[in-house]
């Protein structure tokens, strides 16, 4: 099929002309023209926004290893890229000098937090579980109906948790552990 | 109602504002006016906790009027089905329901709420609707006293104002119109929330609005991934998938104890044991066996209610040694705060996870009193959490849509995902306990617990992140063993996917930790919850959606008994009579080759129970239960109670407040004001402000946010106002028999004084994310509320409570 040519009006063709000196003439500076946006080049990860339930995509920039920032996600049939005030905020609330970094541990009647190692602080909470474990665990009630649980420990997750971070949870702890008490923000 | 979707939810709420704009008739009721109230056609002030009236009059009017979408009802609903003679209603016994023990203060016996059958099982019905023991008649007595007059006299809403929202509702019901109900926390929050959203579902099933495009009941959830966490989950009651937790209460000492008890044998749950042995075989592997139960004597048995605030008591009992904390912040978020410091002093340990120093890793030091460390125990371990761009893993929205973040950067310094925590936790649990000979430790010993990625993840510095896809791939379900060749096994790592849970068995011969994901994860390389193309009508292909990547649940009621569209505007799913088979804009829930005229053979179970034209195939019987006849604890019909706390009483019935609800009376720190009692003669609700997040952990430490909202208010009327001398931008005291905090005042006319059985009552409005921790502190609204529990499903009573105000400062001269 034979490609139509539309003439172009006298408006449009002023236009047309005006837009060629543009391209041509380059009335910018060396530094204008060097500009760009500082999210170019940056790496885009698909990510979603952690504070509501409503589930609105986000972009995060990565940039030299660093979120550099975060916007909605255009592409997302629930948010088409817009953001409330929580979820504009989200890059803050992941690179912020507030955040701790170190592990921190309050001993019994303490009146201070001391900085301990990951590694101790892990084996100690193991022994602690165990311990508790032990002291604790019913396997029958008095008129012999099998329980196999405990009392002792108790676990409360925030709705910020993954699901399969979920699911290890209960796996250990209710699977393995016998611990009833696991609940979560979500009775809440 | 029960949602101020426009400030919690603004985006989703950019939808229903998109709709106004093409016609949508938006109505909102809540006792705040917010910037939900001020978008939509018609705002109504409502008294908090008065739901059920406003709502049963409705359901009256329809029945009385027999203005509900009749083939519908009687083609979907149990409307005709015969309720047992011994059954009695709130009209017989003042305001309970056969089968209350004084004793327990329960329904201990709720045998007389059931259908009745004929020997074979079937369910007797009356289609004519006249037989004074079926549901419509039940239904029209129970409804009978919830009158226009009540709405007034009870909510505080003219009559008028109630009349334009059933008309608007009644004009978009039908085959060509629909409406939707949303609701949030400011229903759940209540000691009869549960019944508030029947009271919505029941009115809803009326109006014909549950399976069809612009319809249903929209729970609008408030975190991230709570929905996740209910679904997987990480609560006491339940296993994956909405197969309650073993009670020792209950008759389930024994797998085939527990299918009977928790199985149906009729309607989809008829796949139960499938869905239980697969679970058991996802976590114990080769040491689940036939033999054993499929180690089902090793999933701990509850023994009564072990929910977060009898937990709280039970840790102010000295019961609870030890307690882990993963972003959650019961100092300040829990209500009746200060009450859950107190339990955290009485732990030997605790471990909190989180990305700041919360106020529940900080109690024993800081407080809304002074602290002395000296006299506190509870050893604390402190632990930096990575953020949600820190790690990959998925989140479930409130639409039941699990999408799936990728990970941006690592996590700074010593801070990790949750999921390496609880991964190397349970490794170094299994290991203390390799050698143990005791069986108690076999459960431990015997958890499958390898996640272990092949390879480090390239580019981090963290080598030992589990592997995240083997989890997903244990949701989803895999192959233990080959079909073709019995004599080949797998193991997590080289098995096949399942499909989707049709696929799963009760032989033991699959593996599947959630059966409700299956399908998330059908093969290799196709994560659907990372699906990312947004085309569609019903975006099939963005995220993916449990169950089986279905948008609208029982969307087989979007057709018509007889299988088609009930109009061309509201199309959705259908039977194609060429192809025998259902089609539609989305996966249709329904045995795809079932044609819409099948009727059950007496006496069919499973799925062949359910007919052609039932769409509710999770119930039994196949109908959307107007009543019903078991699953409840406080009745088979909503009946309106007054709050725990109320400044009035309860006009429809002698009895005061849910007679089933958790009240632990006898708790020296619980206490309640009496009904009317002049010392706190105002009503108080709380909500969330859109620049913070609950207790303010994810939102007080971003100063971007806290310029926004910078401080902690109470809103209150000018006349309360004017009645109290409390100033505009003064401060204010508020307190309650549990506590007393300060804020703010915002004298505003969004907090309007009622008429309500012929007195003046005030409310005021409180927004709950302040605490002592953070960069913007402020008084703990939590500290307030009481520890008064719904019986379903022990949810605090946030939303109605009464209280004081007084001018001023909490500590003079501060």
């Amino acid at each position: 099929m034979q490609k139509q040519i539309i003439p172009l009006k006298p408006i449009e063709r002023v236009w047309s002309q005006a837009m060629q000196i543009g391209i041509t003439t380059q009335p910018f500076s060396a530094e204008s023209r060097e500009k760009a946006p500082r999210i170019r080049d940056a790496k885009v990860v698909k990510s979603v926004c952690p504070y509501c339930a409503v589930g609105c995509g986000l972009n995060v920039y990565v940039k030299d290893g660093k979120v550099i920032d975060i916007e909605g996600n255009p592409d997302s049939p629930i948010n088409h890229g817009a953001l409330c005030p929580k979820g504009s905020a989200t890059f803050q609330y992941t690179v912020n000098p507030s955040r701790m970094t170190q592990v921190l541990y309050r001993a019994p009647y303490s009146d201070h937090w001391e900085v301990k190692s990951l590694d101790w602080a892990m084996e100690q909470i193991a022994q602690r579980v165990k311990k508790t474990r032990d002291e604790t665990f019913v396997e029958r009630l008095e008129d012999g109906r099998t329980v196999n649980h405990t009392l002792g420990i108790a676990s409360l997750g925030g709705a910020t948790l993954d699901v399969e971070e979920n699911y290890l949870m209960k796996k250990l702890f209710s699977g393995g552990l016998g611990v009833v008490s696991i609940e979560n923000q979500a009775r809440i | 109602m029960g949602s101020n979707m426009a400030e919690a939810h603004p985006i989703a709420f950019g939808y229903v504002v998109k709709a106004k704009e093409q016609g949508t008739k938006v109505i909102h009721i809540d006792p705040h006016y917010s910037r939900t109230s001020a978008l939509a056609n018609l705002y109504v002030p409502i008294r908090a906790g008065s739901d059920i009236v406003f709502l049963g009059a409705i359901i009256n009017y329809l029945l009385t009027n027999k203005a509900y979408f009749e083939e519908y009802v009687m083609n979907y609903t149990n409307i005709a089905a015969l309720i047992r003679e011994d059954f009695k209603d709130t009209e017989e016994l003042d305001g309970l329901f056969s089968g209350f023990d004084e004793q327990t203060g329960t329904y201990a016996d709720q045998s007389s709420w059931d259908y009745q059958r004929d020997e074979q099982g079937t369910i007797l019905t009356d289609p004519t609707l006249q037989n004074p023991h079926c549901v419509y008649q039940i239904m029209r007595r129970h409804f009978a006293r919830y009158t226009p007059e009540m709405v007034e006299q009870v909510c505080g809403v003219s009559r008028d104002v109630w009349m334009q929202v059933v008309q608007t509702l009644i004009e978009n019901s039908g085959r060509e119109r629909t409406g939707v109900v949303c609701y949030a926390v400011g229903w759940t929050q209540h000691s009869k929330g549960v019944q508030m959203i029947r009271s919505a579902a029941i009115m809803q099933l009326l109006l014909g609005n549950i399976g069809r495009p612009g319809g249903g009941i929209m729970a609008l959830r408030g975190h991230a991934s709570i929905q996740g966490s209910t679904d997987v989950p990480t609560l006491y009651d339940l296993l994956g998938g909405y197969m309650p937790q073993p009670s020792a209460l209950l008759p389930q000492q024994t797998l085939a104890d527990y299918i009977a008890t928790a199985g149906e044998k009729t309607g989809w749950w008829s796949h139960f044991p499938a869905y239980i042995i697969s679970l058991l075989k996802a976590w114990y592997g080769d040491a689940a066996q036939p033999e054993n139960d499929y180690g089902y004597s090793w999933i701990p048995k509850i023994i009564g209610d072990h929910s977060h605030l009898m937990t709280t008591y039970a840790m102010l009992d000295g019961k609870v040694k030890g307690y882990f904390l993963f972003g959650q912040n019961p100092a300040a978020g829990s209500t009746d705060a200060r009450l859950q410091r107190k339990a955290l002093e009485q732990l030997d340990w605790m471990v909190v996870l989180d990305l700041y120093e919360v106020e529940s890793a900080s109690f024993w030091y800081k407080g809304t009193e002074p602290v002395d460390p000296t006299k506190i125990k509870t050893e604390v371990f402190l632990l930096p959490a990575a953020a949600s761009t820190e790690k990959e893993g998925s989140f479930t929205n409130t639409q039941r849509m699990l999408q799936w973040r990728d990970k941006a950067v690592d996590p700074p310094g010593d801070a990790r995902s949750d999921l390496w925590f609880v991964y190397h936790l349970g490794k170094r649990l299994k290991a203390l306990y390799a050698d143990s000979t005791d069986p108690k430790d076999r459960p431990i010993q015997a958890l499958t617990w390898d996640y272990e990625r092949a390879e480090p993840e390239p580019g981090s510095r963290i080598t030992d992140e589990p592997d995240i896809h083997l989890v997903l791939k244990e949701e989803n379900g895999y192959y233990l063993r080959s079909s073709d060749d019995p004599q080949r096994t797998y193991t997590l790592r080289d098995a096949p996917h399942v499909s989707g849970f049709p696929a799963l068995k009760d032989d033991g011969s699959i593996a599947c930790g959630s059966w409700i994901y299956s399908g998330v994860y059908p093969e290799p390389g196709n994560n659907r919850a990372a699906s990312r193309d947004p085309q569609g009508y019903t975006f099939q292909n963005w995220g993916f959606a449990w169950p089986a990547n279905r948008r609208i649940l029982y969307n087989r009621a979007s057709a018509d008994p007889q299988g088609r569209p009930w109009s061309e505007r509201k199309k959705y799913v259908w039977w194609d009579e060429e192809q025998k088979k259902w089609t539609g804009f989305d996966v249709p829930d329904f045995p795809v080759t079932k044609p819409p005229d099948y009727r059950p053979p007496a006496g069919a179970r499973g799925m062949d129970a359910i007919g052609g034209s039932d769409p509710f195939i999770m119930k039994p019987d196949g109908k959307g239960w107007l009543f019903a006849p078991k699953g409840l604890k406080d009745g088979p019909l909503p009946t309106h109670y007054e709050s725990a706390e109320s400044p009035v009483h309860n006009l429809l019935y002698h009895q005061q407040s849910n007679p089933v609800a958790k009240y632990n009376r006898g708790r020296p720190h619980n206490q309640l004001a009496p009904v009317g009692d002049e010392h706190y003669p105002i009503l108080a609700t709380t909500y969330r402000l859109t620049e913070h997040h609950v207790s303010g952990p994810m939102t007080r430490w971003l100063p971007w946010l806290n310029a926004l909202q910078p401080a902690m208010f109470a809103e209150l009327s000018p006349e309360l106002a004017a009645e109290r001398g409390i100033k505009n931008g003064g401060w204010l005291v508020i307190s309650t028999p549990r506590g007393e905090i300060e804020a703010r005042a915002l004298v505003t006319r969004r907090m309007r004084p009622l008429n309500v059985a012929g007195r003046t009552v005030h409310q005021i409005g409180l927004p709950f994310h302040w605490g002592f921790q953070g960069k913007s502190t402020g008084g703990i609204t939590n500290d307030l509320a009481h520890m008064v529990l719904e019986p379903n499903v022990s949810i605090e009573e946030a939303k109605a409570f009464t209280c004081n105000v007084r001018p001023g400062r909490l500590h003079e001269g501060a």
